[in-house]
């Protein structure tokens, strides 16, 4: 029955890059094209951008001319596609070890809760602190912080929320599910606040002249795409994950 | 719990047992974070291959994603 569940899970998560593409390309590539192009203007932190050609790193590999037109097309296609099976796949490992364990409801129910949680606690607490950058804030020098303050952040966030799920279920016994569940979400608040305070704040927006606008729908787009990809995981997977177990449920008991 | 009542629990299967998911969550687990790498993370603070092609390649996707890139 895993086997079954993850390659669902996997499945889903074509689906749910395909969708998350095709969103990515009307809502967020035009934010992409006008940051690139103000790169390649001011040439900010970067090398020279030749025209039609991001070549942002020529600095370090002149060898590298992918054309605009790959970066959009089929490069973001592979990079929403990997991305949507790798946590259709998480997500169906993460429910066969929570259904009929840490959850009593069926198993669409439960989809749905997982993906709002990886949602949480992947994408949005941790872009809260570590927001997406478009092309041309950033520079190359800060790769290395910037690369090990969001991990360690979306680390501390998916801790922080087993954590709180833990409580949870702690609680709910002697205090109700209610109760349990709004005393283990405050935990979780209250962990990543404390996390996001200690941990370095890195603003290289300001003082880059990027323009505010386009900064805030390429993050608005950033944060939407990802939604997408969470949406269809938690809807599309929670029907697959009812089949697969009704089937299961049906063959036991014949 | 009211979820439960429109499912009732006699239909409901009991949970996978431990030793079937853990292969598959050791192997796909460890799949998954390899793919994860490549689209978010490879050839920015580390890097796996040398030059730029793989970073260059993902480039909008890494970016839209959220992922820190260059």
């Amino acid at each position: 029955m895993m086997g079954q569940l993850l390659l669902r899970g996997m499945l889903v998560g074509i689906l749910a890059g395909l969708l998350a593409f095709g969103f990515a390309r009307v809502f967020g590539e035009p934010q992409v094209a006008r940051a690139v192009a103000l790169e390649g203007e001011g040439g900010h932190h970067h090398g020279e951008a030749e025209a039609g050609e991001h070549d942002h790193d020529a600095a370090h590999d002149p060898g590298a001319g992918i054309s605009r037109g790959t970066q959009a097309g089929i490069g973001l296609l592979t990079g929403t596609t990997v991305y949507g099976v790798a946590l259709g796949g998480v997500l169906a490992l993460v429910f066969a070890g929570v259904q009929g364990r840490l959850s009593a409801l069926r198993p669409r129910a439960t989809v749905a809760l997982l993906a709002l949680g990886g949602f949480v606690a992947l994408v949005l607490v941790p872009g809260l602190k570590y927001p997406a950058n478009p092309p041309a804030v950033g520079s190359p020098e800060t790769i290395g912080i910037r690369t090990a303050t969001f991990f360690m952040m979306l680390l501390f966030s998916v801790g922080a929320m087993i954590l709180g799920v833990m409580i949870a279920r702690h609680l709910t016994a002697a205090h109700g599910a209610w109760t349990a569940w709004l005393v283990g979400i405050g935990a979780y608040v209250v962990l990543v606040a404390l996390v996001m305070l200690m941990m370095p704040t890195l603003d290289e927006v300001s003082g880059s002249g990027f323009p505010a606008g386009t900064l805030w729908e390429f993050r608005l787009a950033s944060l939407a795409i990802r939604a997408v990809v969470w949406a269809v995981l938690g809807i599309g997977f929670g029907i697959a994950a009812e089949r697969v177990l009704a089937r299961g449920n049906h063959q036991a008991r014949a | 719990m009211a979820e439960t009542a429109a499912f009732p629990a006699a239909s409901l299967p009991g949970p996978i047992p431990v030793g079937e998911i853990l292969p598959w969550a050791v192997f796909a687990g460890l799949l998954a974070l390899i793919a994860l790498y490549f689209i978010g993370a490879e050839q920015g603070a580390t890097a796996v291959f040398s030059g730029m092609g793989v970073h260059e390649f993902v480039h909008d996707g890494r970016h839209l994603l959220g992922f820190p890139c260059h």
